[in-house]
């Protein structure tokens, strides 16, 4: 009986083990990964890829802490929620020798505040975030951030604006030119105070609807990523992205390994696979954005390679990371927040 | 007689009711034909995206993610049909009891709470009692919040029936289950189908519940085309609606057709 | 005269349900009282508890979910507590948005579910079914849609000034108005079905009765018609005010998403970047308690007309 009981058992294992080679389950944003992309990697491994979507990195955070952690191997959070996401602890980690193409990474983005030596992150793609102006109704300089914060007649009452605290935060801060996560009272109030007086110029808070309401032109101006106000101009919208003086946002998604990955040898396969300059390029002639591995160029649509939303003015300003506060600081953004919108 | 029955302006509110209704699906189904991928500029007619629905490479997903949309909402609709039914019965029909005002609570419960909340609870919950997401927690997820919508409609028909019908029947020998089967049930139909309708729909529409639920690559409609529609709809989900819509009249037109052949060989 | 040969019914003078509540009851006490009733008490634990930042709760007991909704502390928390009147605010904005698009929707409502009930049998399924096809197709496409038709150089616009009933386009996007409008859109057949239920019920009779003692029509509709459907069109009010209480499409979509509505101002708690689980637990608390306490006291009034 007992040898019995052993044998099922170790059957048992065998038929889990023999089922989980063959799957592969990735929870990502949508609209993020060209189908054909997927398919090339099933057909390339054999691996069963399913993929589910979110819509911020804030909703895959909830979903992952009520009880999603565990059904996924990896997930694709920007920036400053890869940091939230290793101080919850809802990383694995791997060395670099697990990945044969690590050294594609574009050395510049193996170092980075939010994962040190990319210990359980890639490089997925980044861009930047900063406005779009319609020429056609204003045809002055529009590198500042005041075409948002303080905007010229011709634009008042037709922007739209991010909905979404860390970027219209973060792109006000820059407008005043105080840190991110200031305690300084007088300058938290300058922001409150600025972004409540900013908002009777606005006509609609949208995150999703940013690229469509350029395009529409129910909106004149607008807060918008890089690659969404390029795919706005190719769609007929006769929108200028622009790089405000004052500086911009810069983002970085990732694909991360999710802890108690189900299927983490399939997890790495897929990883390394999107670390193949050709791989990486075909995300970046989806999503219009950039790509943080080397050598992608040879790949590149010609669009992308020359569009002026994916290649700032060398003498240009820098971007930014939006930076993670600690609890105290960021009660009072959340409050500054609410404040807005209330 | 047709006069009590007729109020002016009633006909042109009714028309203008469905003119609201339908409105905003004459652009769904146009657009689906627009070869530009924009709502907000025509490109010209084209079939492309029925292609792209058809036999694009997500089309498996889609096909797949419709018919777990309409299995689910079936099921759904069906199983909180029969128990708003049941409940109803007891609580119209049986008096007054204890508990009765917290069993009307509790039925209107899953109106009350805002669907984040249910989502979130409902997860943590789940996984709690370790139950393995799937198409079981949506279906059991369903079905619980659809109760209320099946039950409204049936009691308000219910509490319009007198009880002398059935004490009629009663008193005529019938059993309870012949009372109920033959007399109540057939009175109840137009509350019972509204009911259904309404828990139908409900299920069918649900997305921030379901998208907290579901296991990893279970898909329901609108888990699978909500992201690309949030971004400003592309022409293939106005495809994957017009086709929708197409099955829903199909479904509509033969259970007409059922109805009148089964009425004419009845008489 | 029979009574000799059969035995008397079993049942004379009742319907006989009593004895069958509580097996009748059962399957809803299960469902509910487990899947929804359960995990909701436990998000009213959650909203007493200390909140996890940026999501999740830490099991220490606390107010301060109460104390952020009702006591207002200034900026930096350091000022003395007064009422906090910005979330008292949101709820009003979303009853009055709520409020208004159910009385629409009974507006319109009434008199199409009046009209499916007076059409010959046959036809009536057919009328329901045209009410219902359009939800076949998804919320949020339907709201773009209307979105799409309302905009200032939409369809609707251009209409109207190609008529020449209007000379400028009419903003509504981004407008309370188009909020209402589509809260009024998302929920008609709630409103339309269990007042179809009702009418359908009716007995025309009545009014023919009132009518041969000279009634005017409307006198008829409100001094008889609408007290025998009450139960329909209680029901179709609380399906659409309650439900749109908590709805955050259409403010999102068609109001611009300026101001939080009770909806999405969960929704941030939960989903959005300030990740506070205990006060949107608290939150949807508040909202629960309040609409419960009006059911009950409906439930209560409809219970004692029944009684009279």
């Amino acid at each position: 009986m007992k040898t019995y009981l052993t044998t099922a058992a170790a059957l048992a294992l065998m038929a889990g083990t023999a089922q989980a080679e063959g799957k592969l389950s990735v929870y990502h944003w949508f609209e993020y990964m060209p189908q054909e992309l997927v398919d090339k990697f099933e057909a390339e491994t054999g691996i069963e890829v399913t993929i589910d979507t979110y819509d911020s990195n804030e909703a895959m955070l909830a979903a992952l802490k009520a009880g999603k952690i565990g059904q996924y191997d990896v997930a694709v959070p920007g920036d400053y929620m890869v940091a939230i996401m290793g101080h919850e602890g809802l990383l694995g980690s791997f060395t670099p020798e697990e990945l044969p193409n690590f050294a594609k990474i574009d050395p510049k983005w193996v170092d980075v505040p939010f994962d040190p030596a990319r210990k359980h992150s890639i490089p997925y793609q980044w861009g930047s975030t900063a406005f779009s102006v319609n020429r056609d109704v204003y045809q002055g300089d529009i590198n500042t951030l005041a075409m948002i914060f303080d905007p010229p007649d011709e634009l008042k009452g037709k922007i739209n604006v991010l909905d979404s605290q860390g970027e219209v935060l973060a792109l006000g801060s820059l407008y005043l030119g105080i840190p991110q996560c200031s305690t300084d009272k007088a300058q938290l109030k300058a922001l409150n105070d600025m972004l409540l007086n900013a908002k009777q110029y606005w006509a609609s808070f949208g995150s999703d609807t940013a690229k469509e309401v350029l395009v529409s032109g129910d909106a004149a101006a607008g807060m918008i990523y890089n690659g969404f106000s390029a795919k706005a101009r190719a769609e007929g919208a006769k929108v200028e992205y622009a790089y405000p003086k004052e500086g911009y946002v810069l983002w970085m998604d990732n694909m991360v390994l999710l802890k108690d990955a189900p299927n983490r040898e399939n997890a790495l396969k897929f990883m390394n696979f999107l670390l193949e300059p050709e791989n990486a390029a075909a995300v970046t002639n989806y999503a219009a954005y950039t790509a943080g591995v080397m050598g992608v160029e040879p790949f590149l649509d010609e669009a992308i390679k020359t569009s002026p939303e994916n290649n700032p003015p060398a003498d240009g300003p820098t971007g930014v990371f939006i930076e993670a506060c600690d609890e105290a600081t960021q009660k009072y953004y959340d409050a500054i927040w609410t404040n807005l919108k209330k | 007689m047709k006069g009590v029955r007729h109020y002016p302006g009633f006909l042109i509110l009714t028309l203008g009711c469905l003119l609201v209704l339908y409105a905003p699906l004459v652009v769904v189904t146009i657009y689906s034909f627009n070869d530009s991928s924009s709502i907000t500029s025509w490109g010209g007619f084209s079939l492309r995206w029925y292609v792209d629905v058809l036999t694009g490479p997500e089309s498996a997903r889609f096909a797949a993610a419709a018919w777990n949309s309409i299995t689910i909402a079936v099921l759904a609709a069906t199983a909180s049909t029969a128990i708003a039914v049941a409940a109803a019965l007891a609580m119209i029909r049986s008096g007054r009891f204890r508990g009765k005002s917290a069993t009307y609570a509790l039925i209107n419960l899953p109106l009350l709470v805002p669907e984040i909340v249910t989502a979130v609870a409902t997860l943590i919950f789940f996984s709690v009692i370790g139950l393995t997401t799937g198409y079981l927690t949506i279906l059991i997820a369903h079905v619980t919040f659809c109760i209320p919508f099946a039950y409204l409609p049936i009691a308000a028909r219910l509490s319009g029936i007198e009880e002398v019908y059935e004490q009629a029947a009663r008193d005529l020998y019938a059993t309870r289950t012949q009372a109920f089967w033959l007399i109540l049930l057939p009175l109840m139909m137009p509350g019972v189908v509204s009911g259904y309708l309404l828990a139908f729909i409900i299920s069918l529409d649900d997305f921030i519940i379901t998208n907290f639920v579901k296991g990893a690559g279970m898909e329901t409609l609108p888990t699978a085309i909500f992201g690309s529609v949030k971004q400003g709809i592309k022409p293939n989900i106005m495809a994957i609606s017009t086709v929708m819509l197409a099955v829903s009249v199909l479904f509509v037109s033969l259970s007409y057709l059922v109805n009148r052949i089964g009425q004419k060989t009845r008489t | 005269m029979a009574g000799g040969v059969l035995p008397p019914p079993s049942n004379r003078g009742g319907t006989g349900w009593g004895p069958l509540r509580v097996p009748l009851l059962i399957p809803t006490w299960v469902m509910i009282g487990i899947f929804l009733l359960l995990p909701v008490l436990l998000m009213a634990v959650y909203s007493f508890l200390t909140k996890e930042f940026r999501g999740g709760v830490i099991w220490d007991f606390t107010l301060a979910a109460y104390d952020q909704f009702f006591f207002d502390r200034g900026l930096f928390g350091d000022e003395p507590p007064v009422i906090e009147w910005t979330y008292i605010s949101i709820f009003w904005r979303s009853i009055w948005q709520a409020g208004v698009a159910t009385l629409a929707c009974l507006l319109v409502g009434f008199p199409t579910a009046w009209f499916i009930a007076t059409r010959a049998p046959a036809q009536r399924t057919v009328w329901l079914f045209l009410i219902t096809i359009p939800y076949w197709v998804n919320l949020l496409i339907r709201t773009v849609s209307l979105k799409f038709l309302i905009r200032d150089n939409g369809p609707l616009n251009e209409a109207l000034i190609g008529l020449g009933l209007l000379d400028h386009p009419l903003p509504l996007v981004n407008t309370n108005l188009a909020v209402q409008l589509g809260l009024f859109y998302s929920y008609l057949p709630f409103m339309v079905l269990p007042i179809y239920a009702a009418v359908e019920r009716y007995n025309f009779a009545l009014s023919e009765a009132a009518s041969d003692l000279y009634a005017g029509r409307w006198t008829i509709l409100r001094e008889i018609v609408l007290p025998m459907v009450r139960p329909g069109i209680v029901a179709g009010c609380i399906l659409v005010f309650v439900p749109s209480l908590g709805a955050f499409l259409a403010p999102d979509l068609l109001g611009g998403a300026k101001t939080y509505m009770i909806g999405s101002l969960i929704d941030e708690q939960f989903k959005g970047s300030q990740g506070n689980w205990p006060f949107g637990a608290a939150i949807a608390v508040i909202l629960m308690t309040m609409v419960l306490m009006v059911l009950m006291a409906q439930a209560r009034a409809a219970l004692k007309g029944e009684r009279k």
